[in-house]
């Protein structure tokens, strides 16, 4: 591949697939190193980002993906004629965050957290596959693990775990 | 936070939990969340729940769990400090409710962290991959469904009606539906599927769509090949019978 092209085929890839590229696939898929990739993928993101267009492209669920603006999510549903997402509930997004920075987490220790019962909340969060069962936990009654999925990270937005949002440390001002 | 509004007198947030109201009313008062004033906060509390009751509201059980602690602390609070104890979790009876607190506090804010997320991503979307024919069907697991009659002629109808009608009428007709289910089945014999439009490439005709589409009919009758389709209202396609087409070629 020449040199000049190389940026551009990364590019083209990214345009035909639908799933975030992993540098692994990019890697198999163009022969280049790794730090090449990902020295032309902070280019692309850059230059996408820097002209404001109707496509951007973004670290996603462990790759790198393109994606509508969000400023222009209006139209980019009406294209597709699909609604906005059912957003969740205050206590399904509490629950969620306790499930993401702790995970892997019995319902039992979220009910602990949240000092409520949470069946309901969880679910919901099983039935839209932002949650999913990842084990079980030695002790007794061997209860169920949960953590986050891949659609938790594309629902959000987030590259991977760490880009959550640091937990605000537990010191808080004074309640005022 | 949803007020029960209209015709109640007074006004009544909902709590979603006990946790949650302790919060709202340690905020409400202005109170370090440090230095509860346990006394002050426990009537509340459980002015709280009495108006929930005679709302005739739901109280759940938690509700009621938190308001024997609050009262158990309150009355802690009132005996004399031991100086004997080392630690500040032994010494003050709050610690482990301001502890529980805390953290779902955290959380909570955490939670409205994703919220802000989930506004700004909830409407991107991905492009979709086009599926590029029969290799795409071969590397990916299809969900196939048998195509009824019905819906193959309404498949049918959608591409006669992207054909132009004709001006000039060709009477001669030099393709019959014989000849045509034979190069169907040619067509067939190379490849594992085919798609249905592409049974009608070579034809410009209505006419010809028309014989093409009977001549398929007929294939699919004689069971020597059949129509499968991507869920509702996806691609057609066309496919040879695997193991027994000699059987049914037979009968």
């Amino acid at each position: 591949m020449e040199e000049s092209q190389k940026k551009s085929v990364l590019e083209m890839f990214l345009f035909l697939s639908g799933e975030p590229l992993t540098l692994k696939e990019l890697k198999s898929a163009t022969g280049l190193e790794d730090t090449e990739i990902t020295d032309l993928m902070d280019e692309l993101i850059a230059d996408y980002s820097e002209r404001e267009g109707g496509v951007l492209i973004g670290k996603i669920a462990g790759g790198y993906q393109m994606y509508t603006n969000p400023a222009l999510a209006e139209w980019a549903l009406k294209f597709r004629g699909a609604v906005k997402p059912q957003k969740l509930s205050m206590p399904a997004l509490e629950t969620l965050a306790i499930i993401a920075y702790r995970q892997p987490i019995t319902k039992v220790e979220v009910e602990e957290i949240r000092g409520v019962n949470s069946d309901g909340v969880v679910k919901t969060l099983l039935d839209r596959r932002l949650v999913k069962m990842v084990g079980k936990k030695e002790a007794p009654g061997k209860p169920m693990l949960y953590g986050t999925t891949r659609e938790f990270l594309e629902y959000f937005g987030l590259k991977d775990l760490t880009g959550l949002p640091t937990l605000k440390d537990l010191e808080r001002e004074e309640a005022a | 936070m949803s007020e029960t509004e209209g015709t109640y007198s007074v006004k009544l947030p909902v709590f979603e939990g006990p946790l949650d109201l302790l919060l709202h009313l340690i905020r409400e008062n202005k109170v370090d969340i440090y230095d509860i004033p346990i006394a002050l906060i426990t009537r509340q509390y459980l002015e709280y729940i009495e108006m929930m009751k005679e709302l005739d509201l739901e109280i759940a059980g938690d509700f009621l769990v938190m308001a024997a602690t609050l009262i158990h602390i309150k009355s802690r609070m009132l005996l004399p400090v031991e100086e004997t104890t080392d630690t500040m979790e032994e010494m003050d009876p709050r610690f482990e409710l301001v502890q529980k607190l805390l953290a779902y506090q955290a959380f909570k804010d955490a939670a409205l962290g994703l919220k802000e997320r989930e506004e700004d991503w909830s409407g991107v979307l991905k492009r979709t991959p086009v599926e590029e024919g029969a290799e795409a069907s071969e590397e990916q697991e299809l969900q196939l469904f048998d195509i009824n009659l019905f819906d193959l002629i309404g498949v049918f109808k959608e591409l006669l009606e992207k054909t132009p009608a004709e001006v000039l009428t060709v009477t001669r007709e030099t393709l019959t539906m014989k000849d045509k289910m034979s190069m169907i089945l040619e067509t067939l014999q190379g490849t594992e599927a085919l798609r249905f439009e592409e049974l009608f490439k070579g034809d410009f005709l209505r006419s010809h769509l028309l014989v093409t589409f009977v001549a398929l009919l007929e294939i699919l009758r004689l069971g020597l090949a059949r129509a499968y389709q991507e869920k509702d209202f996806g691609t057609v396609w066309i496919i040879r019978p695997e193991e027994q087409p000699e059987a049914e070629q037979a009968a």
